[in-house]
C-alpha cells in the first residue's frame, strides 16, 4: 500500500516576460488501487503538475510538497524519483536519435528493477508487451521515438509503463490525438497495468473519452493551478454534459471578489 | 627515424605524371585555390586570412612562419597483409606529390621540409586481408618533425587502412591517398595524440575512373589539430564518403577543412562531421567546402556537420559552402547545426530510472553512433566508442 501526497503545491515556469507562477497550490493524495481523473480546460496547469512531480528541469517548484509514502520526492534527482516508483506517460514523448527502443527498455528496466533482468525473459516479457499493444516487432530495433507517429509514440509510453510497473503512474493527456482504434489498445494497456490492484494513476486529460475506457474512482477538475472541485465518476459526466465553464465562471468571480 | 615491419619493394608506381611545380594563380573563390610545392610562394598567414581566421596561430608553434625547423622525425610503423607493398622512399621519388599540391604555408613547408615519405601500395587487383595499419609516432614533447605518406591503391584493388597518430610533438606533414581507376579504399584516420600535441595536416585524395574512397577522421587527442582534407575527382565515376567525428576537451583545438573538388562528370561526394565538445575553451572548426566545376555534370554531393556542446564554454564554429558552376547536376545539399545537449533527451531517459551519467553517454553514442557504425574494422570502432566514453566519464559533471 503506497501514498503518493501533493501538498500545496507552487510552481513556476521561467518565460522570456519573467518566471510565471502556473501551480498555484495543488493538494492531491492518491492511494495504490486508485485511479484518479484529473481535468481541466487547457492552459490550466495540469501537463506542468505532472512535469513538476517528474522533475523536469524547466519548472521550478517554489513552495509545497511531493511524499512518496512520506519520502520528499521533491529532493530526489530525475531518475532516482522514477527509481523509487513515479512513472511519467508524456504527452510529446522525445526522440532519442541513435539509441535503440531495445536498449532504452532494458536499461530502464535494469535501473528501476535494481538489476539486469535476464536476458531469456526479457526477450519473452518485451515480446508479449509488444505484441499487447499491437506494436510491430521491428520498433525494438529503430531509435527511441524517432519518426514514430503520435498514436505510436503513445503506445511505447504504455509500454513502458506496463514494462517498468512503477507504483504510480502520471498519464498526461495520454489519449490526444489517438483514434478510436489505438485508444482502445492503449486503454487496454492501462487497465493491464492497474489489474494487480496496488498501483495508483494520475490520468490527465482533457476530454472524457478516456474514461469510457478506463474508470475512474475519483475526478478533479484543476482551473488557474489547482484544485476547484473533487467528487466521483459523475463529476465526469457534468463535465461530459456541460463542460467547464461553470469551474472557470466560479474562479473569476471568486478572483473579482 | 622511419622504419616499416613490412618488407619493401622498389617497384615504381604506376601514375606518371609530374607533380604541377608551377603556381596556380589565385582566384576570390573558396573552391579554386592557390596550390604550390613552394613554401615561399605562400606568404606566412597573420590569422586575419580566410584559410587561417579561425586558427590560434601561436598555438601553431611555428609551422606557419618557417620558424619551426625539425628537430626530430616521425616514427611510421606499417602492418597489415604482405601483399601490401611498404616503401621508404627520399624526396626524389617521382611519385610523390601526384594527388594534389600544398595549397597553405603549412603543407608546403611540410613538403619542403620532409627528408623520407612512406609508401603504402597496394597491388593491382589485391584485395588486402584485413586491415593495414600505418602507425605514426609524434617525434617527443617539444620536438618538430615534417611528415609524408603516400598510399596508393592500384587499379582494381581493395584495402582498408588504418592511419594511426599516438605520441606527443609538433608535427606537419602530407598524406595522399589515390585511389586508381575502380580501387576501393578505405582510410580511417585517428588523431590520438597526447595532450601536448600539435598537428597539420593535409591530405590529399585522388581519385580514378569509378574508384570508391571512403575516408573516415576521428579527432581526439592534442593541443590543436588541424586537418585539410582535398578530395579531388580525376575521372568519371568516383565515389567519395567522407566522414569524421571529433570530441574537444577543455583547452583542445580541433579544426578539420574539406574540399569536395569535382571537376569531372558523374561523381559523389557525401561528408558527413559529427563533434562534441566539452569544458571551457574546447573549440571545433569545420569547413566543408564543395567545388562543383563546369565540366562536373550529374555530380551529386551532400555535405553535414552536427555539433554536440556539453557544457558552458564550449565553442563550435562550422561553416558549410557550396560553389555551383554548373546547373546539370543530380543533386547537392549541405547542412550543419551547433545544438546544446539536449535537457529533454536527458530528461526522458532519467525519467525512465536511467541515471544521469549513463543517460548522458546513451545520448552522446547515440549521437556518434550512427558514423561510428560505418566504420568496418570491429577493434577501431570499439576503440572510438571506448574513448569517447572516456571523455565522456573524464568531466564527470
Amino acid at each position: 500500500m503506497a501514498t503518493l501526497e501533493i501538498k500545496d503545491l507552487h510552481a513556476e515556469v521561467e518565460t522570456e516576460e519573467g518566471s510565471k507562477e502556473i501551480l498555484t497550490g495543488v493538494n492531491l493524495t492518491v492511494r495504490s488501487g486508485e485511479i484518479h481523473a484529473f481535468m481541466g480546460p487547457n492552459g490550466s496547469g495540469k501537463s506542468t503538475l505532472a512535469y513538476a512531480i517528474a522533475g523536469h528541469p524547466k519548472y521550478n517548484v517554489t513552495s509545497g510538497s511531493v511524499l512518496l509514502d512520506g519520502e520528499e520526492v521533491l529532493e530526489m534527482s530525475v531518475d532516482e524519483r522514477a527509481r523509487a516508483g513515479l512513472f511519467l506517460a508524456m504527452q510529446y514523448p522525445v526522440e532519442v536519435p541513435g539509441v535503440s527502443m531495445s536498449n532504452f527498455l532494458r536499461s530502464a528496466a535494469t535501473a528501476t528493477r535494481g538489476e539486469a533482468p535476464q536476458v531469456r525473459h526479457w526477450v519473452k516479457e518485451v515480446k508479449q508487451a509488444m505484441s499487447d499493444l499491437e506494436i510491430d516487432e521491428s520498433f525494438s530495433e529503430r531509435s527511441v521515438n524517432e519518426g514514430f507517429s503520435g498514436g505510436e509514440k503513445k503506445r511505447h509510453e504504455i509500454l513502458q509503463l506496463d514494462l517498468l510497473k512503477p507504483k504510480f503512474a502520471i498519464l498526461d493527456e495520454t489519449d490526444s490525438g489517438l483514434d478510436v482504434d489505438a485508444l482502445r489498445v492503449v486503454s487496454d494497456g492501462i487497465n493491464r497495468y492497474t489489474e494487480s490492484g496496488d498501483k495508483g494513476v494520475l490520468l490527465i486529460t482533457h476530454y472524457t473519452r478516456i474514461l469510457k475506457h478506463i474508470k475512474p474512482d475519483y475526478v478533479h477538475v484543476f482551473v488557474k493551478g489547482q484544485v476547484a472541485e473533487s467528487g466521483g465518476p459523475e463529476l465526469a459526466d457534468e463535465l461530459e454534459e456541460s463542460g467547464y465553464v461553470r469551474f472557470t465562471e466560479k474562479k473569476e468571480a471568486a478572483a473579482q471578489s | 627515424m622511419t622504419e616499416s615491419t613490412l618488407e619493401t619493394s622498389g617497384r615504381n608506381g604506376l601514375d606518371e605524371r609530374d607533380p604541377q611545380n608551377s603556381a596556380v594563380p589565385p582566384r576570390s573563390s573558396r573552391g579554386h585555390r592557390f596550390t604550390s610545392y613552394d613554401v615561399r610562394a605562400f606568404e606566412v598567414p597573420g590569422g586575419r586570412e580566410e584559410d587561417w581566421r579561425f586558427t590560434p596561430m601561436k598555438r601553431l608553434r611555428g609551422l606557419h612562419d618557417g620558424s619551426a625547423e625539425a628537430t626530430g622525425s616521425l616514427d611510421v610503423e606499417v602492418s597489415g597483409d604482405s601483399a601490401v607493398k611498404v616503401e621508404t622512399v627520399d624526396r626524389s621519388d617521382e611519385r610523390l606529390g601526384t594527388a594534389g599540391a600544398p595549397a597553405d604555408r603549412i603543407a608546403a613547408q611540410a613538403w619542403s621540409s620532409f627528408t623520407e615519405a612512406t609508401v603504402v601500395t597496394i597491388p593491382k587487383d589485391t584485395q588486402a586481408a584485413g586491415p593495414v595499419t600505418v602507425t605514426v609516432h609524434g617525434p617527443g614533447q617539444d620536438r618538430i618533425a615534417y611528415g609524408h605518406l603516400q598510399i596508393r591503391a592500384e587499379p582494381l584493388s581493395e584495402a582498408v587502412v588504418v592511419l594511426d597518430y599516438r605520441g606527443s610533438g609538433i608535427i606537419g606533414d602530407n598524406i595522399e591517398m589515390i585511389a586508381e581507376d575502380s580501387a576501393q579504399l578505405s582510410v580511417v584516420t585517428i588523431h590520438d595524440f597526447a595532450d601536448d600535441a600539435t598537428q597539420v595536416s593535409s591530405e590529399h585524395a585522388y581519385l580514378g575512373k569509378d574508384a570508391v574512397f571512403r575516408h573516415f577522421a576521428a579527432s581526439l587527442g592534442g593541443d590543436l589539430v588541424r586537418v585539410n582534407t582535398k578530395v579531388t575527382f580525376g575521372d568519371r565515376g568516383g565515389d567519395a564518403d567522407v566522414l569524421g567525428v571529433y570530441f574537444a576537451d577543455s583547452g583542445q583545438h580541433l579544426e578539420h577543412r574539406l574540399l569536395m573538388d569535382h571537376a569531372q562528370p558523374n561523381c559523389r561526394s557525401n561528408v558527413t562531421y559529427k563533434g562534441a565538445l566539452q569544458g571551457d575553451s574546447a573549440r571545433s572548426v569545420w569547413i566543408g567546402d564543395v567545388l562543383i566545376q563546369a565540366a562536373a555534370e550529374g555530380t551529386e554531393t551532400f555535405e553535414l556537420n552536427r555539433n554536440l556542446v556539453l557544457t558552458e564554454g564550449a565553442r563550435a564554429d562550422s561553416v558549410p559552402n557550396l560553389e555551383i558552376e554548373t546547373g546539370e547536376i543530380a543533386g547537392a545539399g549541405h547542412a550543419s547545426a551547433i545544438g546544446r545537449f539536449d535537457d529533454d533527451q536527458l530528461f526522458y531517459l532519467q525519467a525512465r530510472g536511467i541515471p544521469y551519467d549513463q543517460a548522458r553517454r546513451l545520448v552522446v553514442r547515440g549521437f556518434f553512433g550512427e558514423l561510428l557504425q560505418k566504420i568496418t574494422v570491429d577493434e577501431v570502432r570499439e576503440r572510438l566508442e571506448a574513448a569517447i566514453d572516456k571523455e565522456l566519464a573524464a568531466v564527470g559533471a
